[in-house]
């Protein structure tokens, strides 16, 4: 009796032994961390990927299936330090050993920051983290949609925060699973709902803290796109990190916290009605005031008038006054007062000279208190210097 | 028209009255729509209870939002 491969006779077939070779190795070997550089790296139209990890001084070739390569955030560069975790077993149509992994990490969060500067180059280059894209927040939102689980502390912390600044606000909640691998599909349907029924005022997307894998779907290229396209004003809330996600950069408002969140959606309603209040105060005495101008103005005016009106009278009277005055100095009577007399024509008409008057011919003298007929005996008529006035 | 639109407005109105370049009658009529819109506004403000509800799309495009009673 000879053990299985023993003897010519007991030879062992090729699939026998890498078999048996398989199940040794993995059962010698629980799933594992190894470490190593990256070489040959190939991404297969198959969706898996192959590559080998190698030191100073052994490589060991590596695959991960397709289904594995999504819980990595991005594929890792020729070269790459990496540390993977898989079970070593053997692929039997090559006979060679193969590790299979299916976790991925590079030194200094590499590969998660690889993934994060492609999503932000892609949206760049569309245009979504443009600053000018973000919209104002609504300064009174009746209606406020929260895309969060439903089960975790950031939906609580959201109402809470809300109902203490403005009871009157309604909560709609849009329950979307926030970490693992159904996440961002989870978010992006949740948002294109909240979006197409388009009945709330401002939407908040967030979850609470975690770590990086917990908030990873909050840097998916699809939600961040869903996030830019959403028909309503976005805040991203995202854990109590310092650190921003990708749906930061495109939401447009970020907040550090849900509750900030909360906050930066909903104002104060005390703080409205004081508002509103002191505008209308605003609005009552500057009508007040201008009430009061246009009374001061119409007594001025008033004023202004009856002066004027008065000052006209006067200087009517003082020209009449001066005219009389004038026509006073003027007039014949007073000369004829002074003691002078007036010869007239027969007609009454003045004769103001010596040639007028012809031997033999009537005429009267005009004089203060009476007229005399008279008739000219012997006219002399000086030769003319220079006639002068009565006054 | 929106409380947002009646606040805008309502701010409109305060700073034209401001403004000295308006007829008395102008400053009254603006006064008048204020006051209008101060009591919209306020009444808005005064509105009863919020409520926390879930969206629900029923079929593609029907939304209701149901009461939440978790």
């Amino acid at each position: 009796m000879s053990l299985p491969g023993g003897s010519p006779e007991e030879a062992l077939t090729i699939a026998q032994l890498t078999n048996a070779a398989k199940e040794i190795l993995e059962g010698a070997f629980p799933p594992i961390w190894i470490k190593g550089e990256v070489s040959n790296f190939t991404a297969h139209r198959n969706g898996h990927w192959y590559f080998s990890l190698r030191d100073a001084t052994a490589q060991l070739s590596c695959v991960v299936w397709s289904r594995d390569t999504k819980r990595i955030p991005a594929p890792p560069d020729e070269g790459m330090q990496v540390m993977a975790h898989g079970q070593i077993s053997v692929y039997a149509a090559r006979g060679q050993m193969q590790f299979m992994i299916r976790a991925m990490e590079a030194e200094g969060e590499g590969l998660w920051r690889k993934a994060f500067e492609k999503t932000k180059a892609a949206l760049e280059k569309d245009g979504l983290l443009d600053p000018a894209r973000k919209r104002a927040l609504p300064r009174f939102p009746k209606r406020v949609a929260v895309v969060t689980s439903p089960d975790g502390a950031a939906l609580h912390d959201i109402i809470s925060v809300i109902q203490r600044r403005n009871a009157g606000v309604d909560i709609i909640v849009v329950p979307a699973a926030v970490q693992g691998e159904t996440a961002p599909d989870s978010l992006v349907a949740a948002i294109e709902r909240v979006s197409r029924w388009n009945g709330a005022d401002v939407v908040i997307i967030g979850r609470g803290g975690g770590s990086r894998e917990d908030l990873w779907a909050f840097n998916d290229e699809r939600v961040a796109r869903a996030i830019a396209a959403c028909s309503i004003p976005t805040i991203s809330a995202v854990g109590h990190e310092v650190d921003f996600t990708i749906a930061d950069f495109v939401a447009d408002v970020r907040a550090a916290t849900p509750s900030a969140a909360a906050e930066a959606a909903v104002p104060v309603l005390a703080e409205l009605i004081a508002g509103v209040r002191a505008l209308g105060e605003g609005i009552q005495a500057a009508t007040e005031m201008r009430v009061r101008d246009a009374g001061h103005t119409l007594r001025q005016l008033s004023r202004d008038l009856a002066v004027r009106s008065l000052r006209t009278v006067e200087h009517r009277r003082s020209r009449v006054q001066e005219l009389a005055a004038r026509l006073e100095t003027l007039s014949p009577l007073a000369t004829l007062a002074r003691g002078y007399a007036v010869a007239l024509n027969e007609k009454g008409g003045a004769l103001p000279s010596a040639a007028l008057i012809k031997p033999g011919m009537r005429f009267a003298l005009e004089m203060r208190d009476g007229r005399v007929h008279a008739t000219a005996d012997e006219v002399i008529v000086r030769e003319t210097k220079k006639r002068r006035g009565a006054a | 028209m929106t409380f947002e639109q009646n606040l805008e407005r309502l701010e409109q109105i305060a700073s034209s009255l401001d403004r000295d370049d308006l007829s008395l009658e102008q400053a009254l009529t603006l006064f008048e729509e204020g006051i209008a819109k101060l009591k919209t506004a306020s009444a808005e403000l005064a509105k009863a209870e919020g409520r926390v509800a879930k969206l629900v799309e029923k079929a593609e495009g029907v939304f209701e939002v149901a009461d939440d009673r978790s």
